[in-house]
């Protein structure tokens, strides 16, 4: 079984991101780069049925500037078997980026393609469910627990109001929630493993895909911003502010 | 212009998403449908036919809809769609996970989650997990989007009722199947809605504590209670508690976060409330930058404590 799983490049999920002052968007410049957290357990349930015997090869693919090839490196020096970089400068949107994953998917012939639920950048929260539709796959989205068999996936799900299982025919879309699993960090000799594996460039205009963005970004701007309150010394005196300052009792 | 709108429910009641929807579907100007797809869900078009600024709404009953899977849902949105110039959907986890295969199956780039509606074609989305607003454009011909529930009021219901129309169903191929769901009963107020929300995190140590702790605050002010998602991964609260970026996203009038040290993604999801009070025993604690009212010290103290005063009170 061959599993697809790709991986984004964003801004590091503890970084306290910055509006720039002319609101064309945010600070990038010296900032730390990381793999998407949802990807990372993208790939650490893809390399655990790798380690069970179940999946044979992971194929970890990333769509972004030539940097990517940093968080390609990350999937493979965590148990993926080879990368393919599809590089694009600008941004590309959720559409594009699955018109992409398409033309990949139809090339490799995939049994699932396992996607971070979001993209902390974003937080789009599209991709899965939009390369599904192309593809014309059943999806299991929020995924908390995963089971293989006979051709079909089960995939329990982190839902509004609790958990929901549904039973996915193969080939099949899978997208990650925190609770699946927790992500191994790659020692250093699998880091230096990594380094040898293959990795390959295309770009989306080789895959006949058009990455011109179909939402004009307007501007970016601060949200408004809260400022500290006040310590109160007892639960006695919380309550009267409740009651008279804030009136929220 | 007309808009179609999908509506939230469990078959037997509309859930109040769906008004909340109906408040941007407003504001993009035109006429309203809503599109109730279920099993048995007349008595939830009916509910949504006596919304407010609803022309219509169109009941697609089937059994491969029982569930809103996402295969068969966004086969019967994309079936109706030469009628529609805007597909909205209120940003649940129903939303979520079927309008952006609605919107691939269209060529649509969707908007998600969003909180203004500032014309037609422009509306404003928080990214970076609410560290930035984002004012975005569309130029496509059909808009696809989903709509954060926290920042729109409910539509008022009492209209005249307006036609319930059948519509075809789609099938879905038998893609994928409902096997079993697990949702939380309770008598509480729902988080997503609540006006006072109660929040524990990874400090309360155990589900034990948790439920020992939290639930008599909560039991005392009529409040929804919520989580941390360090309190949800070591399984002291559920899932479908957690707040923050990545889980629901809340504006009550009243949040209070006992032991949560307010990280950048649980800030995401509950700053928008009125007011805040935080209870921790780290006065550098981040979540004090922006609660209202600070509340230092031993939470298993002075929580029991508050909850004693609220009941003394009344
Ligand atoms: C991709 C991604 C998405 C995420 N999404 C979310 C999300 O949606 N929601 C979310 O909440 N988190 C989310 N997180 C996790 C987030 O980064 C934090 O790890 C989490 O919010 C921390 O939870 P906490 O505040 O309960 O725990 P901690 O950060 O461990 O804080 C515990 C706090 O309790 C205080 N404390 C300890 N003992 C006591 C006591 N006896 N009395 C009073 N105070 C005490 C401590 O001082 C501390 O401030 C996400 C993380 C990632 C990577």
């Amino acid at each position: 079984m061959k599993i697809l799983v790709p991986v984004k490049r964003v801004i590091d999920y503890n970084v306290k991101v910055r509006v720039k002052a002319d609101g064309s968007g945010v600070e990038t410049a010296n900032v730390k780069m990381s793999m998407n957290p949802f990807d990372e357990i993208a790939v650490e349930e893809a390399v655990r049925l790798k380690e069970a015997g179940t999946a044979t090869e992971i194929v970890a693919v990333s769509i972004g500037p030539a940097q990517a090839q940093d968080t390609i490196r990350t999937a493979l020096a965590m148990g993926a078997d080879r990368g393919i970089l599809v590089q694009a400068d600008g941004p590309v949107e959720p559409l594009a980026v699955a018109k992409i994953l398409k033309a990949i998917v139809e090339a490799e012939k995939p049994d699932l393609v396992f996607l971070g639920k979001q993209a902390i950048d974003d937080d789009a929260n599209q991709t899965g469910q939009m390369l599904a539709a192309l593809l014309g796959w059943p999806q299991g989205t929020f995924a908390a627990k995963l089971e293989l068999a006979d051709g079909s996936a089960t995939v329990t799900r982190e839902v509004d109001g609790g958990l929901q299982t549904v039973k996915l025919r193969l080939p099949a879309i899978v997208t990650t929630e925190l609770g699946l699993n927790q992500p191994r960090y790659a020692s250093l000799p699998s880091i230096m493993k990594a380094k040898k594996k293959p990795l390959e460039t295309k770009n989306a205009a080789d895959l006949g895909v058009d990455v011109t963005p179909r939402l004009e970004i307007i501007e970016t701007r601060e949200p408004s911003r809260r400022t500290a309150g006040v310590r109160v010394g007892s639960v006695g005196e919380l309550v009267d502010k409740l009651k008279s300052e804030a009136g929220v009792l | 212009m007309t808009t179609l709108l999908i509506a939230e429910h469990d078959n037997s009641t509309l859930n109040e998403a769906t008004a909340r929807a109906l408040s941007a579907a407003t504001a993009l100007g035109g006429e309203i449908h809503i599109l109730v797809a279920g099993k048995d869900a007349r008595a939830v078009a009916e509910a949504a036919a006596s919304l407010a600024g609803v022309a219509k709404v169109l009941l697609a009953d089937s059994d491969a809809l029982a569930h809103a899977l996402p295969e068969p849902l966004a086969d019967t949105i994309v079936a109706l769609a030469a009628g529609y110039d805007a597909f909205v959907a209120p940003a649940t986890s129903t939303g979520k996970n079927v309008m952006p295969r609605v919107a691939a199956l269209l060529d649509v780039m969707q908007v998600s989650e969003v909180i203004e509606v500032v014309a037609p074609d422009t509306f404003r989305r928080p990214v970076y997990a609410g560290n930035a607003i984002q004012t975005v454009r569309s130029a496509a011909a059909k808009i696809v989007m989903t709509v954060r529930t926290s920042s729109f009021p409910p539509a008022p219901g009492g209209n005249g009722p307006s036609p319930i129309e059948a519509v075809e169903a789609a099938t879905g191929s038998g893609l994928s199947a409902f096997v079993e769901e697990k949702l939380s009963t309770s008598d509480r107020p729902d988080l997503a809605s609540a006006r006072i929300v109660v929040s524990g995190g990874r400090a309360l140590g155990s589900a034990e504590k948790f439920s020992e702790i939290m639930l008599p605050l909560a039991d005392a002010l009529g409040a929804a209670l919520g989580a941390s998602r360090a309190a949800v991964d070591a399984g002291y609260a559920p899932n479908d508690w957690q707040v923050g970026q990545t889980g629901k996203i809340v504006a009550p009038d009243l949040y209070i976060a006992c032991g949560i040290s307010g990280a950048i993604q649980h800030l995401a999801g509950m700053k928008e409330a009125k007011t805040i009070v935080a209870i921790n025993k780290d006065e550098e604690a981040p979540i004090f930058q922006v609660a209202d009212y600070a509340l230092v010290g031993d939470l298993f103290a002075l929580v029991p404590a508050l909850t004693e005063e609220l009941k003394k009170r009344g």
